[in-house]
């Protein structure tokens, strides 16, 4: 329960974010030299009308990354779909005909990868937005939000390394890895994600948190509600 | 010591079945098994009760003790709370056959379906050459013991009317460990997509949470199944290159042979 609860929360609170906060409220989405991390990299921005948010045209990306997750759709199959709603119980009855992953929809949980292709292309920037923020308005700085930035693509590349998609590209998909050389670096690395990927479950819980804790930093810096404190040379 | 209390499940086809209790006196070291066979030996002649081993090795002994699919031979009676009453119940995926006793002869039937070890032709066994990496996947798979927890625990098997369109976890863990050996030629994806099922499995788990080997099942054998099979069928990208290239669809990874 406490999984649908957290995810549940996290959708709603990422779309208000993405689509309501800014074009309604006037709170920006970009402050002091931070970027919140749903609306990176940040494009067509001058070309949009107002009530359009820039979020819409990253935040599928993640999202469907985290939709079509194998962590991610254990946690929702149990919790949303009753589909088992514990272990060694019976089902209600709310659906006959099962065939899960088998057929549409779900069958298209196969394109994981592709989500997992396009993940990286934000996450380079975030670890950019990150890195640009230390330099603000011709200074160094070493502020709480550029910190919160850097945990936050820290824990997002955590998460994307230990994708079980990524362990089968790597080297899951080979069934001999002795044989060259080639295989044999694919090896050592499937390796070290294989041991990433056995914590999967952590990252994908840490990693959602830091996003919306990012977000929600950087949204309350921009209502003034406090300054953000930095060291400075 | 507390003498200890089991529930246990008495009934045969066609019967009404009902709950029996029994008090047993309790050792240091029991497990659910020694209890029932005190019962056996003490109260009820007529319980039946399968098993083999007494030592998590034969896979005999799957019963559901307080719903949770377990061997009766693993589960210490000091592990329940003292006071606590013991239900002991037959797996329910299975047909009953009496008391504990299920018939699993469905799983045999599924195993038959499966291709076996598919060596190369030309290679003499004498030959065969491979390194402790490329083995180490195939061995965990190798410590299955056939108990049957996994398969009873899978929703799709228990909740769903699937016998005959999934072949269920243990038969993935046996699939996987034929597909990711080095030695194998076979191809079976396209087994394992429609008549294995594997799309069925919807990766929830509840089969590694009871596989009393600990077998990683659902990340170790059947993540990486569906992953080969998003490879050849499902991949966008691979689709493209494939026909870009004019192959139809990947010939089977070649077997690591006599390489030194
Ligand atoms: S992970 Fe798949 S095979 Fe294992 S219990 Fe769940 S649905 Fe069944
Ligand atoms: S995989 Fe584990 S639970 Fe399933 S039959 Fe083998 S030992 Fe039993
Ligand atoms: S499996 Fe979770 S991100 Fe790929
Ligand atoms: S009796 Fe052999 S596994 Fe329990």
């Amino acid at each position: 329960m406490l999984v649908a609860a957290g995810f549940g929360a996290f959708i709603v609170y990422s779309l208000f974010s993405a689509l309501i906060w800014g074009p309604v409220f006037n709170v920006p989405y970009e402050t002091q030299g931070y970027l919140s991390p749903f609306f990176s990299p940040l494009i067509g921005q001058g070309i949009l009308p107002w009530w359009f948010s820039p979020a819409v045209l990253i935040l599928w990306i993640p999202l469907g990354f985290r939709t079509t997750c194998y962590y991610y759709r254990k946690a929702y199959y149990r919790a949303y779909f009753a589909d088992p709603p514990a272990c060694a119980v019976g089902e209600p009855k709310l659906h006959t005909g099962y065939a899960m992953e088998a057929r549409f929809p779900f069958i298209l949980q196969n394109l994981h990868r592709v989500f997992l292709y396009l993940a990286f292309i934000p996450l380079f920037f975030l670890w950019l937005d990150a890195a640009l923020s230390l330099h603000h308005d011709g200074h160094w700085r070493l502020g709480l939000g550029s910190a919160i930035l850097f945990g936050n693509a820290f824990l997002l590349t955590g998460y994307s390394f230990s994708c079980h998609s990524l362990r089968h590209l790597v080297g899951g998909r080979l069934d001999c890895f002795s044989c060259t050389r080639r295989t044999r670096v694919r090896y050592s690395l499937w390796r070290r994600l294989t041991g990433l990927n056995g914590r999967h479950m952590q990252w994908a819980w840490l990693s959602l948190f830091s996003v919306g804790f990012a977000d929600l930093y950087i949204r309350l810096l921009a209502t003034g509600l406090f300054a953000d404190p930095a060291l400075r040379p | 010591m507390p003498d200890a209390t089991l529930r246990v499940y008495r009934g045969t086809p066609g019967q009404p079945a009902h709950f029996q209790d029994f008090q047993v006196p309790v050792d240091e070291g029991m497990v659910v098994l020694d209890a029932l066979h005190w019962i056996q030996a003490h109260r009820a002649p007529d319980l039946a009760v399968r098993w083999n081993c007494k030592a998590a090795k034969c896979g005999s002994c799957s019963t559901e003790i307080n719903g949770k699919p377990a061997l009766t031979c693993k589960a210490r009676l000091s592990d329940f709370a003292p006071g606590e009453t013991i239900v002991v119940e037959p797996m329910r995926t299975f047909p009953l056959i009496r008391d504990l006793v299920t018939d699993v002869s469905w799983n045999y039937e599924v195993n038959r379906r499966i291709q076996p070890f598919t060596p190369p032709a030309d290679v003499p066994q004498s030959e065969w050459r491979w390194q402790q990496q490329d083995i180490e996947r195939v061995q965990e798979f190798r410590k299955c013991i056939e108990c049957f927890l996994c398969q009873d625990v899978c929703h799709v098997l228990r909740s769903h009317e699937t016998d005959n369109l999934f072949i269920g976890p243990r038969f993935l863990v046996r699939a996987a460990g034929l597909e990711m050996h080095p030695m194998d030629t076979a191809d079976r994806l396209p087994f394992l997509k429609d008549e294995g099922g594997t799309g069925y499995c919807n990766i929830t788990k509840c089969c590694t949470e009871v596989c009393p080997e600990h077998i990683k099942i659902t990340d170790n054998a059947i993540i990486p199944l569906k992953e080969r099979i998003a490879d050849r069928y499902y991949d966008p990208f691979r689709m493209i290159w494939r026909r870009l290239r004019g192959t139809k669809a990947p010939a089977p990874a070649p077997a690591a042979t006599t390489k030194a």
